[in-house]
Order: structure tokens, then C-alpha cells, then sequence
């Protein structure tokens, strides 16, 4: 499905060639490079006709490895203007080997817990962020959970035998 | 420590040396009654005056995000159950609705308008605990006590519409499980007449009562910039004068066609929130009066939609008919096709946007699902609102906020 021509053309006079990909099934999304996460949020924010001025919300994806693909990180950005009711998604990814990130939080306060989420369940770094520890899990934890290859079940269970059930 | 110097017998003298002033740490918490959950704050304290706070969560966290992504569309309404568990109906209708919007699903018009009662519902209990608890924290248990009675009896309308309580599970994808019986709408009718009253004699107990203003207008402020900045939504928002509401800025089960007023508080303090919650309670008896008179042209044995693949069938026809056996096996172990859709569906709860995005590729489970918790995003704020404030007051502050730990924790 395309995306609504006239939030294009607006998208496309803010953020010029950094609009990778797009598309609008339900809410408008674009795809943007990992490296310019920062710089595209501000633009959006100080922009004065788009105005994304409120953090819906943020949280990390994690892509396995599959035929051809390497196994990826990834975020994803809710944007949202209370005056319009226009929502935009931001969608990202980049290699699990680096997943550095630079933090929105001077822009959105509330992304604080946001990210510090998405970096104790994908292990994705905000380099700037203020507070950038553990907040739901254990601080003792080394892995990071919502990783796919993370298993749910108790791996020292022998009792539950999951094969015909979830993926 | 110098000994004490008596130049009068029976007067004892300071010590000597400079006055010296000392901050100390104290736990709030992980379990304390004030807190109404398990959530620490560990608070730095210059006398009675809270200098810093910062906030522990986490201690209930039971990783829904993970157990999601293992589990069929249907099972997962169990999950939402436990988010904000003063509310569970409400988080189940958001759940349904965003499958429903995932496979392209028309809700009859009939059981959207049932969900629409059940929704109300549940925000006044919702509303009703907050507010009543708000009183408790300031000494007025009586309030709480009163307005307990109508919860509970919110409660029995619950369970007479699905057999649960608290952790609801109620209605289904495509519309509703069953359809109300007698004793609901007989239930529903003495709500209708007996709890208003009730209602506003627990109102006149503590909106303009004298000592309960003093303790709660501004305290705990929040201005409308930094309440956006923190990304708060709900009565939380509302009452720091912005006035964003779910229901009117994206509706969503025949909302646009109800006629109610969204109330906004000034100055964001406790005081406002507790108006803000009164008047959306009125606001919310209304639209269940609203939703009856609408209720009075639909087709009295409708209740949901008609989509053998997704409704779950009735389970007299489970035991007895082929088709509806395949249906009923096919839905529970998640076997139906669904669409490859990454989507974004939030709704008004009890604290705001409560908002499910659904990353489907294809397969029995949600390769992604992530809840928008209200409570999670707006209680990051709670050290800047208590600044400065006395203890006391940080406690009050934060019942007015309505933390719910299942909420905050996931």
C-alpha cells in the first residue's frame, strides 16, 4: 500500500534521499539508516508543518539469521502529532555485531525508559543515554531475553516437551 | 559527641560545634502498603523534604513481550489480563481489537456497542479504585470503603457477561464469548440507578472537602510541556490541561458516535487528577446510558461476528458437528492463516494510550508483539513531580498517578 502522497512529499522535504524505504499499511512507516536515527527524529521534531513533538513509543526487534540474511538488530520508532492525529513509524536495523544506537533522550525524555528497555532485552547501546543499565531483568543478567535464540522454557526441564506447540 | 554541660541543675546544653545538615536514604518500599504494589523508590531525604528519588521496577516482571511470541493469537489474551489488572476488560477489548484489525475483521454493530458498556465499565472501576485510594492515602478510608461496595458489584456484572472477576478473559475475537443474560441487564439496570448516588455522596465526601484540597491542589505538579515530553497520556495528561483522548482522537468501537465531554484538569497536581478521574466516571455512566438507547435497534441475538475460521463456535456445536469441531481445533491451535502485517492498535484505558503493536509474519504465534504500557512511560516523570515535596506528599502523588505494578512491569 502506498503511503498518503502529501505526508510523503512533507517527509520528503525534511529528510531528503535518508528516506531509505516506506510503505503505509496501517500506520506510515519508513525505513531509515541506524546512523541517522538522532538527526531524522530532531528534524521531524523541529520541523514546523510535521511537528512530531510526542514519543508514542520505541522498542528493539531482533531479525535471525535466515538464507542469505544476517542475523540483525533492529528498533522501531512511534511517532505521533497530537495536534494532526498523524502517526509516523521509524524502522531500522543493523548488524548484531554492533548495535550501537545514539540516544534520543535529549530530544524525548521519556525515551530514557524506552531505551533502557530495548538494551536489557536486545542488548542495543545508546551512546548519550543517561542512566543506560538493566531496568526490568536482574542486573546480574548477561543475556539479553527477548533475542529469539533466548529460550523460554527452563532449558533443565525434562518434563515438557514443547515441539508440537509455538513456533 | 561532647558531654553535656550543666550550668543550671536539670538543663541540659547542646553540644557544641557547627550545626551540620545530613541527607538521608530511605527505602520506599519494594513493599510497602503506601506504594499499592511491589515497586521500590529509594528516596534521599533532607528531613521531611524529599531532595531525589529514583525508582526500582521490575519486580513482577513476567516477560509477556517473550511468552507472546510463543503463544497463538487467542492465548494471548490471558496475558493483557495481568497488565493493568484494575481494568482487565478493557486491555482484553484492546487485544481483541487489534487482531481483529490484523485479519480485517467488521465487528457486528451490536457487540461493539456491548463492548462499549463493558469498556465504561471498567474504566469507573478503574477510576473508582484510584480515587477512592487517593483518599486513603490523605486519612479518609471511608470513601474507599463506600465506593469498594460498587466495584465489587461492577465485578458481578463481569462475571455474570464471562464467569471471572479480576482477571476477566472477557469477550472473544469477532465480538463476544456469549451474549448478556437477564441477570446482566438486571445487574446493569441497579447499577444504572442505585450507583450514581453513591457516586456523588463519595464526591461530596472529599472533592471540596476542606482538608482534602489542602492536601492535594499542587501538589505533585506537572505542567502540559513536560507531561508530552514524558510522554504521559490518559487522566494523567488530561489533567495537566491537554486534553488527548483515544476515544475521540482515534475511536475505535463506534466511540465517534457517542456524545461525551473529555475534562481537563490546570495545574496537573493530584487534585486535578482525582477531578479529572470524577468527572470521566459521570462522563462514562452517560455512555453506557447512551450505548442501551442504541442497543434498543440492533438484533437482541447478535453478539458476534460471523467468522467460522476466527469465532470461536458455540460448544454444543464443538460436541456435536463436524465443521465447527474442525473450527474449534483450528483456532485454538492456532492454524488459521493470518495475514503478514506489521500493525499498531492503541485504545483509551484506565491510564491512558494502552497501545498493542503486532508484528505478524505469517505464523501461528506474533513474531513481535510490544505493549504500549501507560504506566511504564508516565512513572518515569515521578522523581521530577516530588522534588522538593514532603513525604507525605510523594506517596499521595503516587496513588494520584495510578501505578499499577502488572502494568508497569509486563
Amino acid at each position: 500500500m502506498m503511503m498518503e502522497e502529501t505526508l510523503l512529499t512533507e517527509l520528503r522535504r525534511v529528510l531528503g534521499d535518508r528516506i531509505l524505504s516506506h510503505e503505509a499499511d496501517d500506520v506510515p512507516t519508513i525505513g531509515i539508516k541506524a546512523d541517522d536515527l538522532y538527526e531524522i527524529v530532531d528534524a521531524l521534531y523541529k520541523d514546523e508543518k510535521l511537528a512530531f513533538r510526542f514519543l508514542t513509543t520505541l522498542f528493539g526487534m531482533h531479525y535471525p539469521a535466515e538464507k542469505g540474511e544476517s542475523e540483525r538488530l533492529g528498533l522501531q520508532v512511534l511517532l505521533y502529532n497530537m495536534w494532526t492525529g498523524q502517526r509516523l513509524r521509524l524502522t531500522l536495523s543493523f548488524p548484531i555485531e554492533s548495535p550501537e544506537l545514539r540516544s534520543i533522550t535529549p530530544i524525548f525524555p521519556t525515551a530514557n525508559w524506552m531505551e533502557r528497555e530495548a538494551y536489557d532485552f536486545y542488548g542495543i547501546r545508546f551512546a548519550g543515554h543517561p542512566n543506560l543499565k538493566r531496568i526490568l531483568n536482574i542486573e546480574t543478567m548477561t543475556a539479553f531475553p527477548m533475542r529469539k535464540d533466548f529460550p523460554l522454557e527452563d532449558l533443565s526441564r525434562d518434563d515438557k516437551d514443547d515441539r508440537m506447540f509455538g513456533r | 559527641m561532647a558531654t553535656p554541660t550543666t550550668s543550671l541543675p536539670g538543663v541540659t546544653q547542646l553540644a557544641s560545634g557547627p550545626d551540620e545538615k545530613g541527607y538521608f536514604t530511605l527505602n520506599l518500599g519494594p513493599t510497602h502498603p503506601a506504594t499499592h504494589g511491589i515497586f521500590q523508590n529509594i528516596l534521599k531525604m533532607d528531613g521531611e523534604i524529599v531532595v531525589d528519588a529514583e525508582q526500582t521496577v521490575g519486580y513482577i516482571h513476567r516477560a509477556f513481550e517473550k511468552i507472546a511470541e510463543r503463544r497463538p493469537l487467542y492465548q494471548i489474551t490471558t496475558l493483557t489480563d495481568r497488565l493493568n489488572y484494575c481494568s482487565s476488560p478493557l486491555n482484553n477489548m484492546g487485544w481483541h481489537m487489534t487482531v481483529e484489525k490484523l485479519i480485517d475483521l467488521e465487528v457486528p454493530r451490536r457487540a461493539k456497542l456491548l463492548r462499549v458498556i463493558i469498556m465504561e465499565l471498567s474504566r469507573i472501576a478503574d477510576h473508582l479504585i484510584c480515587d477512592s485510594i487517593i483518599g486513603a492515602d490523605t486519612g479518609a478510608l471511608t470513601g474507599f470503603m463506600y465506593v469498594m461496595e460498587w466495584r465489587e458489584y461492577i465485578y458481578e456484572i463481569f462475571e455474570s457477561v464471562c464467569g471471572a472477576r479480576l482477571t476477566t478473559n472477557i469477550g472473544r475475537v469477532g465480538g463476544l464469548e456469549r451474549n448478556f443474560t437477564p441477570d446482566t441487564w438486571a445487574k446493569l439496570d441497579r447499577f444504572l440507578k442505585d450507583f450514581p448516588k453513591a457516586f456523588e455522596e463519595f464526591d461530596g465526601l472529599l472533592a471540596r472537602n476542606r482538608i482534602f484540597m489542602d492536601r492535594t491542589m499542587g501538589v505533585g505538579p506537572i505542567s502540559g510541556e513536560r507531561a508530552l515530553a514524558y510522554g504521559f497520556t490518559g487522566p494523567n495528561l488530561r489533567a495537566a490541561g491537554v486534553d488527548y483522548d483515544v476515544r475521540v482522537a482515534h475511536p475505535y468501537s463506534l466511540y465517534e458516535e457517542f456524545d461525551f465531554i473529555v475534562p481537563v484538569g490546570t495545574a496537573g497536581a493530584t487534585y486535578d487528577r482525582f477531578m479529572v478521574r470524577q468527572e470521566e466516571i459521570r462522563q462514562s455512566v452517560s455512555i453506557i446510558r447512551q450505548a442501551l438507547v442504541k442497543l434498543k435497534d440492533e438484533d437482541p441475538s447478535v453478539y458476534r461476528a460471523e467468522a467460522p475460521e476466527w469465532v470461536l463456535p458455540p460448544k454444543e456445536a464443538v460436541y456435536s458437528a463436524m465443521e465447527p469441531l474442525i473450527h474449534h481445533f483450528k483456532i485454538v491451535m492456532g492454524e488459521t492463516e493470518v495475514p503478514v502485517r506489521q500493525i499498531y492498535h492503541s485504545i483509551e484505558a484506565g491510564n491512558g494510550e494502552l497501545g498493542f503493536y503486532l508484528f505478524s509474519d505469517g505464523g501461528r504465534t506474533p513474531a513481535r508483539l510490544h505493549f504500549r504500557r501507560p504506566c511504564f512511560i508516565y512513572y518515569q516523570a515521578y522523581p521530577e513531580m516530588i522534588r522538593g515535596a514532603l513525604l507525605s506528599d510523594a506517596i499521595v502523588t503516587m496513588s494520584s498517578l495510578n501505578i499499577i505494578a502488572g502494568e508497569l512491569d509486563a
